[in-house]
């Protein structure tokens, strides 16, 4: 990144919510369903229709102020945002202008080997998504308007980030929260979490913000983070020629790289926001507050400490096990049947998380379910099986099904702890591989691995290590 | 057949003892429509087909005992309401070609209480208008003289009544255009307080000023048609969740002892002289009932006309964007691409007097001139509401004329925006206030146009307005008179 300017980015966030039905009707969000299925007289903007607010869509806005620190209105208004286009059905969008439901919140970021930092949240809203265009033979275009009028949330912040790195922490830290919290799905490449990035520079010491352009489109991490660096060295080398930066829309196209001009200050619209005389002030109460409060879950800042604290787990594994929440429901529900968190998050980060990445399968669909694994767990911590006999038994409970200890019984995977077996099978291998072992005993010590190898081999993974290690110990000093 | 000196509570009962059937009734008023139509231009459409067919089915309730409040009974609706699988224009050419697949929350009820839909009146487009000559379907002509306007922009529905063409109309209300043509054409006409009535299919033109109200030959019947159309409605947000009383149950109950305002704001210099003396015959009227008269002031009501011409169409600008071609209504598309489409499908559709006012209205909520004008516009707004509940505080209703003149000549005042605004100047105070009033017949003038009378009553207070506005009508013999058409 440019070091010759100090960089200011500021971003707004577009969250689709998930509630079921629209934010102003009664017709369904789902997705995927024939074009203008999902519509009535509100959603079309037909002549007459009015709207009528959906109150689990405050409850989500709630949720998502209240999970970043943000000071809930009693009392905010719905506005009218004008402007003409196909995909508007009404020639408005039902918005939020100056009394938005939250305000003045933040996030503390965290960057790899820097301090803490606050990232100010200015405002999120409510307001209505727009229609899709459907431009399918390049002659003429139609519009879908099943998704006109489903419910957003706009997430405003303060321009309190100073490299993409940072604008990445906080957008990802945003994410996880409202995936946490169950209000979005997440899905950038789908668009339900779309943001747009307000990038400026400035000589280093300069109070005054430079002029910033508005970067859109930007539909994965990866492409935010390179349209922020593709935008500050695109200003830098401006400011550098002795140009201006001027105020823009830009949109970045990810094939190339590259993001073109799409509108600028003189073209932008006049929005002629207004209170919608069609809905009233939505007042919020301290007990709908309330009620909002006590459903809200542990969110993933407080389990990555708790994790560190509680459990003692290492930082890494604390963000790995809390990053997403059924990964920290799987992890917490073993813990709580078997209590040694260090060793339920190495088989969780390992053996689940791996066999589910392997087979592309979710979390929440995982045949080893948590009360099986502590079934493993437990036959090990009691030394029935081996470390590496318990891996087979994870992949038979992954394709049969079936509980540890029937696994462990039907396959015969019992640890041998008899010590004559085991001893006989040592003498076995000692006296197969004579040479070997006068070498062993003339003290080339790294034999003794091979010796370990070939009694574990030879016993099929079922003697205890250890008492092989012991009986070897003892043939040596014979 | 002649219903137009009985009630529809008398209708009613003829229709219920089997002295009179809804299909008589409803050939009689579709005859009407028929021979007076091309003189007055108050139908836009008419539903024969549909209208005899819920007469057929209405005479079928009657004859098994299953009359409900309105069965059978002949009534017509303002173009402005969303009628299911009929022609709804609201007056303009953009929505010439409309058919609405819903029914408005009022039209519902009408029906549900058995009303025989008789077809679509005519109205100044988009509710634009004080004269009913801002209709794309030709002006509307008052039935007492062909020469002059009925007034608007309700000015079909209040022509028909007066023609006796139906029973009874709904019109709607946003700055007068119930009152001032019910007044013109010399019936009785109610605005109800804002959100007594779902304004849910209701095509919109000011928003936070629209109301719903009906149309009717008397007092009574007024009361009957509201009964059946107020209440909370879920689908409106801003329809109020308050109990509606029996509008029949105490209509007799008189003004005695009542105390009428006389806001002197409203009696100013420039009041015609036979309206001037309609209204005082009309103070003493009441004062003879055993009403106090009180003088009162509204000291804000020299802004409502520049208050109400900023929020109203401020609003309206934002309300008919969505008359762009894309969905429904008329498209207007040479190819030359999306922008030139929207321009010529608004260009050709919208009628003057409608783009005056979506340009003013923009205007007013400009970046820039947003505070000067509409947010200012808001604040007189309060204050004017603000006088009418200080006012409400000493006098339990206000009595003023409805309009400063009877009804003007057609052409008189078209190319005289400013000039026709200022005719709504006793209406609209009570529409920013959005408290309800009543516009009834108090005499005539020398060239024999009807003149009305205004009451405005408290917020909700509907009972008691019409109570009013009966007792007048009982002790006057100015309602129910029928002009003679030619």
């Amino acid at each position: 990144m440019n070091s010759r300017y100090e960089v200011v980015i500021g971003l707004e966030v577009h969250v689709q919510l998930t509630t079921k039905t629209k934010i102003f009707c009664g017709c369904s969000t789902r997705f995927g369903q024939a074009p203008n299925s999902q519509t009535c007289p509100v959603c079309l903007g037909l002549p007459g229709a009015l709207p009528v607010l959906n109150h689990k869509v405050v409850d989500y806005a709630i949720k998502a102020g209240l999970a970043t620190n943000c000071q809930i209105a009693p009392h905010s208004i719905f506005a009218r945002k004008n402007y003409f286009y196909p995909d508007l059905p009404k020639g408005y969008q039902i918005s939020q202008f100056e009394l938005p439901i939250c305000e003045r919140g933040w996030l503390d970021i965290e960057l790899e080997g820097s301090e803490k930092k606050r990232i100010g949240i200015t405002r999120i809203h409510m307001e209505e998504d727009a229609g899709k265009l459907l431009h399918a033979d390049g002659q003429s275009s139609s519009v879908d308007l099943n998704r006109a009028c489903t419910p957003l949330l706009e997430v405003v912040s303060e321009p309190d980030m100073r490299t993409a790195d940072e604008a990445i922490a906080y957008l990802k830290q945003l994410h996880q929260i409202v995936v946490y919290l169950g209000i979005c799905d997440g899905n950038l490449e789908e668009g339900s979490f779309r943001c747009d990035a307000n990038v400026s520079i400035r000589p280093w010491g300069q109070k005054e913000l430079g002029t910033r352009a508005e970067l859109k489109n930007l539909n994965s991490f990866r492409f935010i983070k390179q349209a922020i660096e593709y935008e500050v060295e695109r200003q830098a080398e401006l400011l550098d020629d002795g140009g201006k930066v001027v105020q823009e829309t830009r949109l970045f196209d990810a094939d190339k790289g590259v993001s073109r001009s799409m509108r600028g200050k003189e073209e932008a619209h006049d929005y002629r926001y207004f209170p919608d005389p069609d809905l009233l002030p939505l007042k919020v109460s301290e007990d709908w507050i309330d009620q909002v409060r006590s459903t809200l879950p542990e969110l993933p800042q407080a389990k990555l400490q708790r994790y560190q604290q509680e459990f003692g787990l290492p930082a890494y594994d604390a963000g790995v096990l809390s990053a997403e929440k059924p990964v920290a429901e799987y992890f917490e529900t073993l813990v709580a049947l078997h209590d040694q968190p260090k060793i339920c998050s190495n088989w969780v980060m390992s053996e689940v998380l791996g066999a589910l990445k392997d087979k592309g399968i979710d979390i929440v669909d995982c045949p080893v379910t948590p009360a099986m694994l502590a079934g493993i767990l437990k036959r090990i911590a009691d030394s029935t099986i081996s470390g590496k006999i318990a891996k087979q038994v994870f992949d038979g409970i992954w394709s049969t099904g079936k509980s540890a200890d029937q696994i462990i019984e039907e396959q015969g995977l019992k640890q041998v702890t008899d010590t004559g077996a085991i001893e006989a099978i040592v003498n076995e291998v000692i006296a197969a591989n004579p040479g070997q072992f006068e070498e062993l005993k003339g003290g080339k010590d790294k034999l003794m691995g091979f010796f370990v190898g070939q009694v574990m081999k030879a016993s099929k993974g079922k003697a205890n290590p250890e008492m092989v290690n012991q009986l070897l110990k003892k043939k040596l000093s014979a | 057949m002649s219903f137009q000196n009985l009630t529809i509570q008398q209708i009613r009962k003829k229709l219920i003892a089997g002295e009179l059937t809804s299909v008589a009734l409803t050939r009689a008023c579709l005859e009407r429509i028929q021979a007076t139509n091309h003189q007055l231009n108050t139908f836009i459409t008419v539903c024969e087909k549909e209208a005899l067919a819920a007469a057929e089915a209405a005479d079928e309730q009657l004859a098994a005992g299953n009359a409900a409040l309105l069965t059978g009974l002949p009534i017509a609706l303002k173009d402005i309401f969303n009628t299911l699988n009929v022609r709804t224009t609201c007056g303009s050419k953009l929505l010439d070609n409309y058919i609405s697949p819903y029914d408005a929350t009022a039209v519902q009820r009408l029906r549900e209480q058995g009303a025989v839909i008789v077809g679509k009146l005519n109205m100044d487009e988009f509710a634009m208008g004080s004269s009913n000559e801002n209709s794309a379907a030709g002006a509307v002509r008052n039935p007492w003289n062909s020469d002059h306007v009925p007034g608007g922009s309700s000015g079909g529905s209040a022509a028909a009544v007066a023609a006796g063409q139906v029973v009874a109309t709904l019109g709607t209300d946003t700055g007068g255009s119930i009152r001032q043509p019910a007044s013109h054409c010399g019936v009785v006409g109610l605005k109800p307080t804002y959100g007594r009535v779902s304004r849910y299919g209701v095509i919109a033109y000011a928003s936070s000023l629209d109301q719903v109200g009906p149309l009717a030959r008397n007092v009574e019947d007024c009361a009957t048609m509201l009964g059946v159309v107020a209440g909370y409605d879920p689908a409106d947000s801003t329809s109020v969740d308050c109990p509606v009383p029996d509008y029949l149950e105490n209509l007799a109950a008189g003004v005695s002892g009542k105390k009428i305002g006389l806001p002197k704001e409203y009696f100013i210099d420039g009041l015609d002289a036979a309206v001037k003396q309609a209204i005082t015959a009309a103070i003493e009227t009441y004062r003879q009932l055993g009403a106090e008269i009180v003088d009162v002031s509204l000291p804000h009501t020299d802004y409502s006309v520049a208050s109400y011409y900023l929020i109203a169409t401020a609003e309206a600008s934002s309300n008919l964007a969505r008359y762009d071609g894309v969905r429904f209504g008329v498209r207007k598309d040479e190819g030359a691409g999306l922008i030139s489409m929207y321009q010529q499908t608004r260009a050709a559709g919208f009628g003057d007097e409608v783009k005056r006012r979506i340009m003013l209205g923009t205007y007013a909520l400009s970046s820039g001139y947003y505070d000067a004008y509409y947010l200012k516009a808001q604040k007189v707004r309060t204050l004017i509401r603000q006088d009418f509940l200080e006012a409400f505080e000493k006098v339990d209703l206000l009595l003023t004329p409805v309009a400063p003149t009877p009804a003007f000549k057609l052409g008189e005042m078209i190319n005289d925006p400013l000039q026709m605004y200022l005719s709504d100047i006793f209406t609209i105070p009570a529409n920013l206030a959005g408290t309800c009033a009543i516009s009834l017949p108090c005499g005539f003038s020398q060239e024999g146009l009807p003149i009305g009378l205004q009451l405005i009553g408290q917020p909700f207070a509907e009972a008691d307005l019409l109570q009013a506005a009966y007792a007048f009508e009982q002790a006057t013999d100015w309602g129910g008179r029928s002009p003679e058409l030619s």
